[in-house]
């Protein structure tokens, strides 16, 4: 049967399946393949906190979002406009936000009677017309592979596992993808097991060439290169993108980069990254506890060092007394908190924006620190490296918010070049050798002290956690004396806003409403304004990426509304501070579910606010 | 390598080490001559005073970096463990101090103590044990016997007590040492012992608090009983003790227990338990003597091993990459993985 080829924009994919059946990295294996293509892209991995969950359970149930497109894109996308399902359990969870007509590609083999228990199906969908709104492509990869391995004398076990593959390529034929890159990746991870690789690539090449003959695969698509900016590009996560981040930072600022830190989900992987560059003598340190994790950052900092440690918001409440050390101590120092589900435990591996208030708040005493956030995956490198020159500028601690969304969503990611990275220079003593030191006398511009090193002859000093005198550094209970610190170390951050880019408005310059954002909220609001601005709708939309301070310029900027917009994972921890500090009224949009908002919601919102 | 072994420009004086802050302890706290002493050691180690960091948590001892003209960092509470580690790793040349208390490194920091010690970072950790709490004005500590009296139990404490060096070997500690506040000569020895060890040092300190907890360690300081209830501790000799030397400790199957010796005695020198630092089970035996009313306190080096240290492993670590993967390339490592070029 002739098969057409047709040409669309814009692709929303989601892989379904159990814990154990390999959806993040088939996921994983079609972004980069996407990303080669030259699409612009955006992923969301959702999985289970559980590691595996029973088989077949809807609790086992593991996906990973990927929409590609020939233009700009901000966001992971609304409904899928593909389900792969590789088990009932993974079609009844995600049937419901597959767009209507949508195609479904199921292995067949898995509708068993005792999966479609588990998976709480009374009839096998796949028989009583429950679909029929789809396209439904039932498929038996189990047997397919099968056969495709056949001669190979490996274990079913062996060969079952490799269906995710066979699924992967229908999908490379289904949307034009070259296969190499992933042969190459399959060939290159299990070097030490030919028989993998073979077994692997088998069911690749399988999948592809059933697409490519069976007759009920009538269409295929081609979704063209997106012209982004000129650059070199790389696919990034954001847990990666910070990792690099840092270690940019210690390279511009020529300090060895010290990472203290305590394994937690979603912030792991900044961890496991940072471990691997050792070549950078990159000092990577996995502590006891979350204590120890930003206590012994707080150390290397004293002894020179850039120092960083990453959690996530359970962790960050128990570095919440150090965190005020670094502060009273005025090293300079980089938290990261990839943000999740909470409070407690939560939902530890979602994401969330409810750590703001956190982040601002969250010490004894007053305790200012500079806080900025990340916006998308490839964002959290700026992020990072801005935090480490702010930090090591200001000598203060700075908190970087990105989300478990940003952190193991992707995008392309333009590499950037070392040499326009701006050199960082830390804010060590500069006197001669006759200078006294004094600790805690301070630059007039930035307010920063003066960072030694222990080690340098001459300026032997002590810090600490209890109040200093100004200057001399000497521990001082003068009323008048604190009451001086306390605003000095509040004015010293406040000036962090002379570092700060001017507010930019994006689409309407004025008129009717506003969308203010934070985080990784820009991605949907962004979306939204495109699509309300084709609609001719006197809509901006304004992104903060610091938190604390904010910039000098938004009081104007809000005047210029109507209405304000304030779309949050929380229940309007940004709303409640623009209402206390510009005495404004914005309307808020919160929808707390461990996921990114949809582009649609914010739409929706606009549209009931504008009428 | 050892420790910061460089040749010394000019000889340090105990007076290089004072700062110029007044001390605040109470008159007569034990804290003085451990102060005293620490500072009439750190001269004579060879270390450039800008080497040396003293770095403490919460409590009276935490105080200790404010009084030293060295690098200091006063820390929070039970952390110095932890900012020590810090410190070490980012920078290996430099001599770490850790002050701390029984409350600081034993209750509220004792995660990071006892990780420390596993770990054998090269730093050194002096305890001062009062076995109470002093700054907050006299609450039981973690090493306060059974059935103390104080503020918070005024019935007596319910707490069954952690022992210091027992904790410490159970945590394989590398090195594990005690003394007492009234000892200077003995302490000094075992400061220089305690830098000297290449690996975490633990030296537990006997310390009188005059205000809280007065007295708790007169059996070892008295000068008429002192005799009978100290064991000074030297490698590879006989465990002798008491005002005549006619004491000893004989072990009896796994039972140390104290024997007379003499020339009618049944017990000769022979019958003696022997000193062997490196035992990790006569440690062990030597570390339950604590709290025990029949058997004398050892003091001096309970034990003493050679382990691997962690900030070198660590560095090794980072030669090592360098020799596999190159040294660190920031626009190499920025571009790994599959890459494209939008024009
Ligand atoms: S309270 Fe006790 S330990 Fe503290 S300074 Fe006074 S005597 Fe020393």
């Amino acid at each position: 049967m002739p098969k057409t080829l047709k040409h669309i924009d814009d692709v929303t994919i989601r892989f379904a399946g159990d814990s154990g059946d390999g959806m993040q990295l088939t996921g994983d294996r079609f972004t980069s393949a996407t990303a080669i293509i030259g699409n612009d892209l955006s992923t969301l991995p959702d999985y289970p906190a559980e590691i595996r969950a029973p088989a077949g359970s809807l609790a086992g149930v593991s996906a990973f979002q990927l929409h590609f497109s020939s233009q700009e894109i901000f966001s992971p996308g609304d409904n899928p406009d593909v389900l792969v399902a590789m088990n009932p359990a993974a079609l009844k969870v995600h049937l419901k936000e597959l767009t209507r007509g949508g195609i479904i590609i199921v292995n067949t083999a898995s509708f068993t009677a005792k999966n479609l228990k588990l998976a709480q199906y009374e009839t096998n969908p796949l028989d009583d017309k429950s679909l029929r709104d789809y396209v439904v492509y039932p498929v038996d990869m189990s047997r397919l592979v099968a056969h495709a391995c056949e001669d190979m004398g490996i274990t079913t076990k062996t060969v079952e596992r490799t269906k995710n593959m066979f699924a992967l390529g229908v999908l490379y034929w289904m949307y034009n993808r070259p296969m190499d890159t992933t042969i190459k990746w399959l060939k290159q991870k299990f070097a030490k097991k030919p028989e993998i690789v073979e077994a692997n690539t088998r069911a690749l090449q399988a999948g592809f060439n059933y697409g490519s003959t069976n007759r009920i695969f009538t269409t295929n698509y081609k979704v063209d290169a997106a012209k982004l900016n000129p650059g070199t590009y790389r696919n990034i996560s954001g847990n990666q993108a910070t990792a690099l981040g840092l270690v940019a930072a210690s390279v511009r600022a020529n300090l060895p980069l010290f990472y203290g830190s305590y394994p937690i989900t979603p912030a792991s992987d900044i961890l496991h990254h940072l471990a691997g560059f050792r070549n950078f003598k990159v000092k990577t340190f996995q502590a006891e506890d979350e204590i120890a994790g930003i206590t012994s950052a707080i150390g290397a900092a004293f002894a020179g060092s850039l120092a960083a440690t990453g959690t996530s918001g359970p962790g960050v409440a128990l570095k919440t007394e150090a965190m005020g050390l670094a502060v009273m101590t005025e090293l300079p120092l980089v938290i990261v908190n990839v943000q999740r589900g909470g409070p407690a435990t939560g939902l530890p591996t979602k994401t969330e924006q409810a750590d703001l208030f956190q982040a601002l708040y969250g010490r004894n005493g007053e305790a200012p620190i500079p806080v900025i956030s990340a916006r998308s995956p490839g964002d959290c490198f700026a992020a990072a490296f801005e935090a480490a020159q702010v930090a090591l500028k200001y000598m203060t601690p700075v908190m970087v918010l990105t989300d478990g969304y940003v952190g193991n969503g992707s995008e392309p990611w333009i590499i950037p070049n070392v040499a326009d990275l701006p050199e960082i220079k830390p804010n060590f003593f500069q006197g001669d050798e006759d200078e006294a030191f004094l600790p805690y006398k301070r630059n007039p511009d930035t307010l920063a002290r003066d960072w030694v090193a222990p080690g340098t002859p001459g300026r032997e000093h002590r810090i600490g956690g209890l109040e200093k005198e100004d200057g001399s550094g000497n521990v001082n209970y003068d009323p008048e004396n604190h009451h001086k610190m306390v605003t000095l170390r509040d004015e010293k951050i406040k000036r962090v806003v002379e570092d700060i880019r001017p507010c930019r408005i994006i689409g309407e310059q004025e008129g009717d409403l506003l969308i203010l954002t934070w985080g990784s909220t820009r991605g949907a609001a962004r979306a939204a304004l495109q699509k309300l601005l084709k609609e001719g709708k006197s809509v901006g939309h304004m992104h903060l990426r610091w938190l604390n301070p904010l910039p000098q310029d938004l009081g104007g900027i809000l005047d210029k509304f109507e209405k304000i917009l304030i779309p949050e994972i929380n229940l309007g921890q940004l709303a409640q501070i623009i209402r206390a500090r510009y005495l404004k009224e914005p309307h808020q949009l919160n929808l707390v579910r461990g996921r990114p908002f949809l582009t649609r919601e914010i739409m929706d919102k606009v549209n009931e606010l504008t009428g | 390598m050892a420790k910061n072994e460089t040749t010394m420009e000019k000889q340090l004086t105990r007076m290089d080490f004072a700062s110029d802050q007044v001390v605040k302890w109470c008159p007569g706290c034990g804290d003085y001559s451990i102060l005293a002493q620490v500072q009439k050691v750190f001269p004579t180690l060879g270390i450039p005073k800008e080497n040396y960091v003293v770095i403490s948590g919460i409590g009276c001892s935490s105080r200790f970096p404010y009084y030293m003209d060295t690098y200091g960092f006063h820390g929070i509470h039970g952390r110095a463990a932890a900012i020590a580690t810090g410190v070490k790793l980012a920078n290996p040349e430099l001599s770490v101090w850790i002050v701390t208390g029984d409350g600081d490194s034993m209750s509220i920091g004792g995660n990071h103590f006892i990780h420390l010690l596993r770990r054998n970072v090269d730093v050194n950790i002096l305890l001062f044990n009062n076995r109470i709490y002093g700054l907050t004005k006299g609450q039981y500590s973690p090493t306060s016997p059974l059935g103390k009296v104080t503020k918070s139990t005024p019935m007596g404490s319910l707490d069954h007590p952690f022992n210091p060096p027992a904790l410490a070997l159970g945590a394989d500690a590398s090195f594990v040492a005690r003394t007492i506040d009234k000892e200077p000569k003995h302490m000094q020895e075992i400061i220089k012992r305690s830098h000297k060890h290449h690996g975490t040092s633990f030296l537990e300190i006997y310390q009188n608090c005059l205000i809280f907890n007065d007295g708790e360690f007169d059996r070892y300081t008295d000068k008429d009983k002192k005799a009978d209830n100290v064991l000074t501790l030297e490698h590879g000799k006989p465990m002798i003790f008491g005002k005549n030397k006619d004491k000893g400790i004989h072990l009896a199957g796994n039972n140390p227990r104290v024997v007379s010796i003499g020339a009618e005695g049944q017990w000769s020198v022979d019958d003696l338990l022997v000193h062997d630092e490196h035992d990790w089970i006569i440690a062990s035996i030597l570390s339950h003597f604590t709290y025990r009313e029949d058997l004398p306190t050892p003091i001096g080096v309970l034990y003493a091993k050679a382990q691997s240290v962690y900030e070198e492993l660590l560095d090794d670590q980072c030669h090592q990459a360098v020799k596999l993967y190159g040294k660190g390339d920031l626009q190499k490592l920025m571009s790994e993985g599959d890459t494209w070029v939008v024009k």
